[in-house]
């Protein structure tokens, strides 16, 4: 262990130039892949929330389920579409970036909705009386609640940049591990531990680690400002 | 607070505008929640202006009736009127607040901008509505870090904001200080002299007796009486009110 940290800490210092395309990769990937998540995720959420449908205990139990999506399940439907023989084989997206950031898009965007819907419901149930005496539309209502859930909803962002950055399984099937394309750290964790590079995969391993800690560390730092303002 | 309001200019249209809704025709209005009958058969007619008071005992069914009359939620049975339209096709041209006051999570003037903005009323007002609620100086601040009495001052000017013809407080003061409760009432009651029609429900007789032009006593869901305030206070007709008015516990 200690090797590897002293090997993680000599990574960083030497400003090693594949270990940083590798790093910039993964955050690219997994931002995208979550920014597209948060967009599609929070939209289904928010609608959930405030509607009230034939069904919709139903829908809630699948949005439930689907957040325990197995990474290469989705890895594999996503190969399956993108392949030559493919529906969307013409795309020619197989073993890029792009395929990667679909499929963690996939497989993240069930855990933003069923989060968000939880957290957006809660505030409903507070603003609903108040939202109908104003006549606001639905549309209003759902931009309104996404607006004043913000600061929640950056939690429910991050557990989704969180599943994505650390989820394997679906991008090694979809990217393909390819050095200076589609190698990302979980990969290349994965490629240096069969290598039995060891130290190397611990050290990727920490990097990896220190990353999710940094990125949840700043968003908390944003949650308690917010709350010592009562916008939480 | 401001002793120059500045709603004079920019509401003088409202003068006599809640005509155009009123009468308020209420005929054998039944509210069942949960088995529970909370509203048993109300009658109840209301004229084009003043402030009605709505009192009665916990649980009488004040809270729910306001609530009702705002279109907020359909009656198991019976007919509300306003003129010729039904309560949730007047909504709009009303306004509701609440004992509590639900305040979005943001500053204070983003309150006012919000209402204003979902009514599509001009945004310039932000600033008089402020100033005729004393927040002027707490615009940029939390909203939701207001003491009690700035906040249901935030939301009458909220409500204030849409230029209801009709303005219910759903007992607006409870459990605020003296000089939060007249500040309050101030407002109410440049709003009511500006054309607004007020229904209020208060627990408070000290204040039914400083607003009310007629007071409606509502007793386990039925309308114990409807009198003008005048008659009301020293001589009320049912006994429930004059149980209530004189401080006596009937269990």
């Amino acid at each position: 262990m200690g090797e590897a940290l002293g090997l993680a800490v000599g990574l960083v210092l030497s400003g090693d130039a594949d270990l940083l395309q590798i790093v910039l990769l993964s955050l690219r990937v997994s931002l995208t892949a979550t920014a597209i998540a948060c967009l599609v995720g929070l939209l289904i959420g928010a609608l959930v929330a405030i509607g009230r449908f034939r069904g919709r205990n139903a829908v809630l139990i699948l949005m439930n389920a689907l957040m325990g999506l197995p990474p290469v399940v989705v890895g594999l439907l996503v190969y399956l579409h993108l392949s030559r023989s493919g529906p969307l084989g013409f795309l020619g997206l197989l073993y890029t970036p792009t395929a990667m950031i679909i499929a963690q898009a996939i497989l993240i965007t069930p855990i933003i909705a069923a989060l968000s819907r939880q957290v957006l419901e809660d505030l409903h149930a507070e603003y609903a009386e108040q939202f109908r005496s104003l006549c606001l539309t639905r549309w209003q209502t759902v931009q309104a609640l996404l607006w004043d859930a913000r600061y929640s909803l950056l939690t429910v962002g991050l557990a989704g940049f969180g599943r994505a950055v650390a989820e394997v399984g679906a991008v090694i099937i979809v990217g393909g591990n390819i050095d200076h394309l589609t190698r990302v750290m979980t990969t290349a964790i994965a490629l240096e531990t069969s290598r039995g590079d060891l130290a190397l995969a611990l050290a990727l391993g920490i990097i990896l680690l220190v990353i999710a800690l940094g990125v949840n560390a700043a968003v908390q730092a944003v949650r308690m400002t917010a709350a010592r303002q009562a916008y939480v | 607070m401001s002793d120059a309001p500045a709603m004079t200019s920019m509401n003088l249209a409202l003068e006599g505008r809640a005509a155009a809704l009123l009468p308020l025709t209420v005929r054998d209005l039944v509210l069942r929640v949960d088995r529970a009958t909370v509203l048993d058969g109300v009658n109840l007619d209301l004229g084009a202006s003043g402030c009605t008071m709505i009192m009665g005992a916990n649980g009488a069914g004040k809270s729910l009736l306001l609530k009702l009359l705002h279109g907020l939620m359909p009656p198991t049975s019976g007919q509300i009127r306003w003129g010729d339209h039904a309560p949730s096709a007047v909504t709009a041209r009303q306004a509701l607040v609440f004992q509590k006051p639900v305040l979005l999570r943001r500053s204070v003037a983003a309150n006012i901008d919000f209402a204003l903005k979902a009514r599509g009323k001009d945004m310039a007002r932000r600033e008089a509505l402020l100033d005729h609620v004393g927040l002027s100086h707490k615009a940029d601040q939390p909203a939701r870090l207001l003491s009690g009495g700035e906040a249901q001052r935030l939301a009458l000017a909220r409500a204030l904001a849409t230029d209801p013809e009709v303005l219910f407080l759903d007992e607006p003061t409870a459990s605020l200080d003296p000089a939060s409760v007249l500040a309050i009432e101030r407002i109410v009651s440049e709003a009511r002299g500006r054309g607004v029609r007020i229904i209020f429900v208060t627990h408070d007789i000290g204040q039914a007796r400083r607003m009310a032009d007629d007071v409606v006593f509502l007793h386990r869901g039925r309308v114990a009486e409807h009198t003008a305030a005048a008659s009301f206070f020293p001589e009320p007709h049912s006994d429930a009110a004059r149980n209530y008015l004189s401080g006596t516990i009937v269990v």
